[in-house]
C-alpha cells in the first residue's frame, strides 16, 4: 500500500498540491483524473520521489519514500513521467533492457533477458527492437518507454498519461495490459488519465483532483456520474450505462 | 566483435608505423643491422615507444572523457575544452608555477585536476540556473566560461612573465615525449578502464535525473563521479602533452552516429578511434614538412572538423 499523508507542494507561496491524504491499494488499477493544472503530475512525482515535497509523508509498504534505499525502492516502484525527452541515442532494445538495471546492475541474467523479450512483445515492439528512439514515431516511442518501465517488474507501476500519442487500438491494448498486470500478477498500476471512459472501464479505483486537492475517491460507479463530472471538470456531460459501465458523452 | 578485433589490429598497425616515422634513423633494417642496432634500439625505447604509447593513451582517454561529458551533460557539443575544464586545469598549472614551481609532476597534475573539477562544477552550476537550455546555449556558456578563465590566467601569467612557458605547456605537442615524461598517462588509461566498468551508470545518467532516480541510482553521485574522471583525465593529458582540440567532440559523435549511445558498447570504440585519430594526426604532423614537425593540434583541427562535417552531412535527419 502507498500511504500518502497530508502531502503539499508549494511554488513561491502558492500551493499546487495541497494537503492530499490517501492510500493507494497494493494491487489493482487506480486512475487519477482531473483538469489540466490540477496537480496530478506533481502529485505522482512526489509519491515516486522524483520531486521533493514541501510537507507531508509518503510510505510504500511501510518504507518512507525519502529515506528508503534508492535501489530497494527501484525494485518496488517504477515511474514514467508525462514528457520524456531523451538526448541519448539508444535502440529500443537497449532502452527496455535498462529497465532491468535495478535487478541486473548491467550484468543481465537469462531471467533478465526473458523479461526484456516479454516486455518488447507485450508492447508490440518486436519489429522495432534495433531502431534508434529518435527514429520512431511518437506513439512507438511512448510504447518503448512503457516497455522499459514494465520490464522493471515492480509491484507498483506509476504512469503519467501513458496513453499519450497512442492510437485507439494501442490505447485499448495498453489498458488491457495494465488490467492483466493487476489481475494476474497482482500489481498496483497507478495511472494519470485524461480519457474518463478508459478510467471508468478499466479502473478499480478513481481519484479525482482539482486545484491541487483530492476532491473525490471511489469506484468508477461512484465517481463517474454527471454531477461529479461537473464538479471535477466544470463540464456538462451525459453519463450512460453500457454493459454495466458508466460511459461519459462529452462530445455533444 | 569481429569488427572490433579488426579495428584493434588497425590501431596496432598505426602504432607500429608511428614507431618508424621520424628524423633519426629507426627502421626495421637499422634495428637488425648489428652495426646500428644498439643506437636504433636506444632511440626506439627512449623516444619512439614512449611517444607512441603517449599517443594511444592520451587519444583514448580524451575521447572517452568527451563521451562521458556529453552523456552526463546530455549535450553532444560539450567536451573538456568547451566546458571550461581545460582552461581551469591550465589556471591550476599557473598557480603551481607561481606558488610551488618545484612540485613533482604528479602533484602538479592533482592541483590541475582539482582546478579542472572546480571549473566544471561552476559550468554545471551555471547550466542549472540558465532557463531555456537550447542545445547550442550549453557549449556557448562553456566557451564563454573557458574564455573568461583563460583571459584571467593569461593576464596573471603575463604579469609574472610566465605566458610563454604556460603556452608551451598547453599547446598539444608530442615531440618532447621521452621515456620518463609520459608515464603519468597510464593514470588516464586506468581512468578509462574505470569508466568502462561504470559505463552503465553513465548511460543511465544520460537518460536524465528522473530515469536515474527511477532506476535506483543517485544522480548526483554518478554526475560527481563522472566529472572527477573527466577532470583527472584532462589534467593528466594537459600536464604531459598539452591540449588536443576537437578530439573529445569529434570521436564520440562519429561513434554515436554509427552505433548510438549505449556506453557499454560504444566506449571501447570511442577509445579505439580516439587513439587511431591521434596517432594518424601525429604521423602526419611528422611527415608533412619533414624533417620539421607541425603541432598536432593544427592537423587535428583540420582533420577533426572535416570528419565531423562529413559525418554530420552524410546522415541527414539524425538528432531531431
Ligand atoms: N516548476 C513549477 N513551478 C511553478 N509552478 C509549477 C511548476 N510545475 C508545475 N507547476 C504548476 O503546478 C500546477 C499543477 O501542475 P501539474 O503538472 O501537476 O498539473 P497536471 O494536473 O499534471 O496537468 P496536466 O493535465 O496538464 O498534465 C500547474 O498550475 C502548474 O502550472
Ligand atoms: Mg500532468
Amino acid at each position: 500500500m502507498i500511504e500518502v499523508s497530508n502531502v503539499t507542494k508549494s511554488y513561491g507561496g502558492s500551493d499546487v498540491v495541497r494537503g492530499v491524504t490517501s492510500s493507494l491499494p497494493a494491487s489493482g488499477v487506480t486512475s487519477i483524473i482531473g483538469p489540466n493544472g490540477a496537480g496530478k503530475s506533481t502529485f505522482l512525482s512526489m509519491i515516486s520521489r522524483l520531486l521533493p515535497m514541501s510537507s507531508g509523508q509518503v510510505t510504500v509498504d511501510g518504507m518512507d519514500i525519502l529515506t528508503a534505499d534508492g535501489d530497494a525502492m527501484a525494485k518496488k516502484l517504477s515511474i514514467l513521467r508525462q514528457d520524456n525527452h531523451l538526448t541519448a541515442r539508444l535502440t529500443v532494445r537497449d532502452l527496455v533492457a535498462f529497465g532491468r538495471y535495478p535487478h541486473s546492475k548491467g550484468r543481465p541474467t537469462s531471467d533478465d533477458l526473458a523479461h526484456v523479450e516479454r516486455s518488447i512483445s507485450y508492447l508490440g515492439l518486436a519489429d522495432l527492437t534495433h531502431r534508434f528512439l529518435d527514429e520512431l514515431s511518437g506513439g512507438q516511442r511512448q510504447r518503448a518507454f512503457i516497455a522499459m518501465v514494465l520490464c522493471q517488474d515492480t509491484k507498483y507501476v506509476l504512469l503519467d498519461e501513458p496513453l499519450n500519442n497512442l492510437d485507439m487500438k494501442h490505447a485499448v491494448a495498453m489498458m488491457q495490459l495494465f488490467r492483466r498486470a493487476a489481475d494476474e500478477l497482482s500489481k498496483s498500476v497507478v495511472l494519470v488519465l485524461h480519457d474518463i471512459n478508459f478510467a471508468s472501464c478499466y479502473s478499480d479505483l478513481i481519484i479525482a483532483m482539482r486545484d491541487g486537492q483530492l476532491i473525490r475517491q471511489g469506484t468508477p460507479a461512484e465517481i463517474v456520474t454527471g454531477a461529479n463530472i461537473h464538479e471535477i471538470f466544470d463540464l456538462e456531460a451525459r453519463v450512460e450505462t453500457v454493459d454495466g459501465r458508466s460511459i461519459v458523452h462529452f462530445y455533444l | 566483435m569481429k569488427y572490433f578485433v579488426l579495428a584493434c589490429l588497425c590501431v596496432v598497425a598505426l602504432g607500429v608505423l608511428s614507431l618508424f616515422v621520424g628524423v633519426s634513423d629507426v627502421t626495421p633494417m637499422t634495428l637488425l643491422d648489428p652495426a646500428t642496432s644498439a643506437h636504433a634500439f636506444e632511440m626506439l625505447m627512449v623516444s619512439r615507444v614512449p611517444r607512441t604509447l603517449a599517443l594511444v593513451l592520451a587519444g583514448a582517454a580524451l575521447a572517452v572523457a568527451g563521451l562521458i561529458m556529453q552523456m552526463l551533460v546530455r549535450n553532444r557539443f560539450v567536451e573538456p575544452s568547451t566546458a571550461g575544464t581545460v582552461e581551469s586545469a591550465s589556471l591550476g598549472l599557473l598557480v603551481v608555477m607561481l606558488l610551488a614551481p618545484g612540485l613533482p609532476v604528479i602533484l602538479k597534475m592533482l592541483v590541475a585536476a582539482a582546478f579542472a573539477l572546480a571549473g566544471t562544477a561552476v559550468f554545471l552550476g551555471i547550466l542549472r540556473r540558465v532557463p531555456l537550455r537550447s542545445e547550442f546555449i550549453v557549449p556557448l556558456i562553456g566557451l564563454m566560461l573557458g574564455g573568461v578563465i583563460e583571459a584571467g590566467t593569461n593576464f596573471v601569467a603575463f604579469r609574472h612573465d610566465l605566458l610563454q612557458s604556460l603556452n608551451a605547456y598547453m599547446i598539444g605537442d608530442f615531440s618532447a615525449i621521452l621515456r620518463g615524461r609520459y608515464e603519468l598517462l597510464w593514470i588516464s588509461f586506468g581512468l578509462t578502464c574505470v569508466a568502462y566498468v561504470a559505463a552503465d551508470r553513465f548511460t543511465v545518467a544520460g537518460l536524465g535525473q528522473d530515469f536515474t532516480t527511477n532506476l535506483g541510482l543517485d544522480y548526483r553521485k554518478v554526475m560527481a563521479f563522472g566529472m572527477v574522471i573527466v577532470s583527472l583525465v584532462t589534467a593528466t593529458v594537459v600536464v604531459t602533452c598539452g591540449v588536443i582540440p576537437f578530439l573529445g567532440l569529434v570521436v564520440p559523435n562519429i561513434i554515436r552516429l554509427v552505433i548510438g549511445d549505449n556506453l557499454r558498447r560504444t566506449l571501447p570504440w570511442v577509445a579505439l578511434l580516439g587513439a587511431a585519430l591521434v596517432i594518424s594526426c601525429d604521423i602526419l604532423a611528422r611527415l608533412v614538412i619533414a624533417p620539421y614537425e607541425i603541432p598536432i593540434g593544427t592537423i587535428m583541427g583540420v582533420i577533426g572538423s572535416g570528419l565531423f562535417l562529413y559525418f554530420l552531412l552524410r546522415r541527414r535527419g539524425y538528432g531531431e
